[in-house]
């Protein structure tokens, strides 16, 4: 521990100097060495902390919607915001920190432009924030409030659940919630450990009267963003904070509106179907291209993004056609999202022979430094593999552990040498033969 | 005024007409013969429950006179006094406690959850507190708008120890909401009294906590509550700030028909409000010092209201129940998929196995 703080003390002293790349090393080679690697590699070891295990991929340029402008996603929700405000007078943006801009800088610039009674910071306290949009959006008025975190939306979960979700059903539609829209940041990002990173959307599938969204890229997240403030039920709208500066496309500058309740194919297939939301969608289709290349197998991937109400119908559809189906999420394994799909798809689909069911949980958690500080990675998930088979396993011959790992698994553990890439697979159970789905 | 209805300190008096104040007199007498009523009801099995609100009727008809008709009221679940001080017909009381089709809230809510639009009474939730910020928001709304209203907020001096209190109080002084915070100080919440509850100052004492002018009033004289709810009102809208009062009062009735307060107080503590210092009576001495009420017009007013109530409980009682269909709508303002799903599957149920259920009582 002494040498911890030595070196951490060393890593404050060298970054206060400014001196980037020289602390960029140190940190690499010294902390993780010092804790991790007693025995030192030769030189300065060129060591980084590995943030994303993925690649943002922008999707074509949209040419519908007019003029367009690179943005990341947080430039694209305060565009969302600012066509909200600027159409609709009785929109308020308010929360912890948003007068200035907000942690995130989603809100920079739009307090100046459209005043502090409609962008304004409320006391630290989520309980209120909440309850206080319902009071707004009961009026008739566009509440859109800002969580911090997803992580510290509990307090607020009895004005989500009891209050915001029921307004409309225990009045009998006399009163109503449906102009408020909750926005919160969400999902891993690296170094968040348990309470920067959590993707607590399965407590809310549980909740039917709200509507919870979650966008995989700028231009998805300003429409469905719009869409949520338009919709005329009280929406949640998680934002992927990781992918606030690193994900950047064309994004148009006038409103548009991109669909809840709709899944979108983003890549045809005809092997099996692969369903994600959020982040984990870019992971999928990496996957889904070594699949195609190291495996020879098609993969059809799909975007969730409305969790609740999802869309049945796309996710069935394309299961049908495949006959296999993998869902990957960031959240933990029991009780995820993905058991709601699982369950679902094999409930309807009984007319077909579904082969395979799975569920992989993104291991996303890579060493989390803080500024002299180390945290011990968390799992979140875990790293089984749920196998739900309906049809005859034939022999694994086809598939060596190698490829069963590239197939979603990011390995973890304390104290274990950095991450390397490819990833090791740290369970195997994932290989069938593909036999063709009976029709019924 | 005091117990005997004599008016303390005459610069105090807020000098209403005859007929405000008889129509005062009526909306506290006739929720309470409701409350009786229904009370018994729902001890001979013909409601599933039921929350009266004897000793407080002083409390809801003293704010409620002093508001506009169109200023938004958020209510806990002992405030009907206020609907029935706007004039919300005993048909529809009684509607929403039988849950029939003639309830606007298509009988989906336990007895005494009222609601109405018309009358800018927020549906009541049976969570508590959770309706303080949300009428701070309402209340900000309000004042964007240039409404020149106010937003009441009542609440009990039990829910005022929720966090949502806290939230409400904190959200409405910094961010300047034309909203008057009203505490039913009643001294019980349930069985646990207020030596339980708290162990400052009461509720009033909190809201300089919070920078929010604040003052206790006698809950059972109408005309003090009256007067500090006009006055926060006036206020309210003139600067944009919160009001908070304390109304203090005693619950002379159960906490509802789920409970047998003789478990926890005695008879004697509650005989002592019930004759001593109960709204009602305080009034009355009120009226027939000024000559505006007597014995015969008291006997007179007890047997109509009384046929009323009857009536309307009657014509309840013989309505069917809401159609099972509407179990699946309102969830959200359209029917997605799912749900419509659902909706089926029990229709095709009911199909099948409709003679186990009571379909009887219920609209097609």
């Amino acid at each position: 521990m002494a040498a911890f703080a030595a070196t951490a003390g060393g890593l404050l002293r060298l970054r206060a100097a400014g001196s980037e790349g020289q602390w960029r090393r140190l940190r690499g080679a010294g902390l993780l060495r010092g804790l991790l690697q007693p025995e030192s590699a030769t030189g300065v070891a060129a060591q980084r902390r590995r943030v994303a295990h993925f690649t943002f991929q922008p999707d074509p340029e949209p040419r519908e919607y007019g003029q367009t402008q690179k943005m990341n996603l947080f430039q694209a929700i305060t565009s969302a915001l600012d066509n909200s405000l600027a159409k609709d007078p009785t929109a308020v943006i308010f929360g912890e920190d948003v007068a200035f801009g907000g942690v995130f800088r989603c809100t920079v610039g739009l307090r100046d432009k459209y005043g502090k009674d409609r962008v304004f910071n409320t006391p630290l306290c989520e309980q209120g924030i909440v309850g206080f949009g319902i009071g707004i959006a009961v009026t008739g008025a566009t509440a859109i409030a800002e969580i911090q975190f997803a992580d510290y939306i509990f307090p607020a979960f009895d004005q989500i659940v009891n209050e915001a979700a029921k307004y409309r059903y225990r009045s009998g539609d006399l009163f109503n919630c449906g102009s408020l829209t909750i926005r919160a940041p969400w999902g891993c990002v690296g170094h968040g450990a348990l309470y920067h990173s959590q993707s607590p959307e399965a407590f809310f599938a549980h909740c039917p009267g709200i509507k919870v969204v979650v966008p995989r890229s700028p231009f998805q997240a300003k429409g469905l963003l719009l869409s949520c403030i338009e919709d005329k039920n009280p929406c949640i709208f998680f934002e992927p904070k990781i992918l606030y500066r690193a994900a950047v496309e064309q994004v148009p500058v006038e409103p548009y509106n991109v669909p809840l309740s709709q899944a979108e194919v983003i890549q045809e297939g005809s092997d099996v179907t692969l369903v994600a939301w959020g982040t984990q969608v870019h992971v999928i289709r990496e996957v889904a291209a070594m699949a195609q290349e190291k495996l020879g197998v098609s993969c059809e991937v799909i975007d969730l993004r409305t969790i609740l109400p999802w869309d049945v119908d796309t996710v069935c559809k394309s299961v049908i056609k495949t006959g296999r189906l993998l869902i990957s999420h960031e959240a933990p394994l029991t009780g995820g999202f993905a058991s709601e799909i699982s369950s679902t798809v094999q409930d309807r689909d009984r007319t077909f022979a579904l082969q395979l069911c799975f569920t992989v949980i993104s291991l996303a958690h890579s060493v989390i430094v803080l500024e002299g500080e180390e945290t011990l990675q968390i799992p979140f998930g875990n790293s089984e593999v749920t196998e739900i088979p309906t049809a005859e396993i034939e022999s694994p011959a086809e598939c060596t552990q190698e490829q069963a790992g590239e197939l979603g698994h990011v390995p973890t553990g304390a104290c274990a040498p950095a991450p390397s890439w490819p990833p090791h697979s740290t369970s195997a159970s994932l290989c069938s033969r593909i036999t063709t789905p009976q029709s019924g | 005024m005091d117990r005997q209805g004599q008016i303390i300190n005459p610069s105090e008096d807020p000098h209403l007409p005859q007929e405000k104040v008889l129509k005062f007199y009526r909306s506290m007498t006739l929720l309470n013969t409701m409350d009786r009523i229904l009370y018994e009801s729902q001890r001979q099995g013909r409601i599933s429950f039921y929350m009266t609100n004897y000793g407080e009727e002083g409390t809801h008809v003293g704010s409620a006179a002093a508001l506009d008709n169109t200023d938004l009221v958020f209510g806990q679940y002992r405030e009907a006094g206020v609907l029935m001080y706007r004039d919300y017909p005993l048909e529809l009381f009684m509607a929403q406690c039988y849950g029939n089709v003639s309830d606007l809230g298509k009988g989906r809510q336990m007895p005494v959850h009222y609601g109405c639009r018309e009358r800018h009474f927020v549906t009541i939730s049976s969570p508590l507190a959770t309706q303080i910020p949300q009428a701070v928001g309402a209340a900000y709304a309000a004042k964007r708008a240039n409404a020149n209203r106010v937003v009441i907020c009542y609440f009990g001096e039990g829910a005022a120890s929720e966090g949502d209190a806290h939230a409400g109080f904190n959200f409405a002084a910094t961010l300047e909401c034309p909203i008057i915070f009203f505490c039913r100080n009643n001294g019980y919440a349930i069985s646990t009294p207020t030596s339980e509850q708290y162990r400052g100052d009461g509720i009033a004492a909190r809201g300089p906590g919070y920078g929010i002018m604040s003052i206790r009033v006698d809950g059972n004289d109408v005309f003090a509550v009256y007067n500090a709810t006009k006055e926060a009102r006036r206020r309210a809208v003139a600067e944009n700030q919160p009001f908070l009062i304390e109304a203090m009062t005693y619950r002379i009735g159960h906490h509802s028909t789920s409970d047998d307060s003789s478990a926890y107080r005695s008879v004697d503590e509650v005989n002592y409000w019930d004759k001593q210092d109960h709204p009602i009576s305080r009034l009355r001495h009120y009226l027939q010092s000024r000559g505006w009420w007597d014995d015969e017009q008291e006997k007179a007013w007890r047997k109509q209201s009384r046929k009323k109530v009857m009536e309307a409980f009657e014509q309840a009682e013989r309505k069917p129940k809401p159609s099972p269909s509407l179990l699946f709508s309102d969830v959200y303002q359209e029917m997605p998929a799912q749900l419509r799903k659902q909706q089926e599957a029990l229709a095709r149920h009911l199909q099948t196995y409709g003679e186990h259920y009571p379909l009887d009582h219920f609209e097609k």
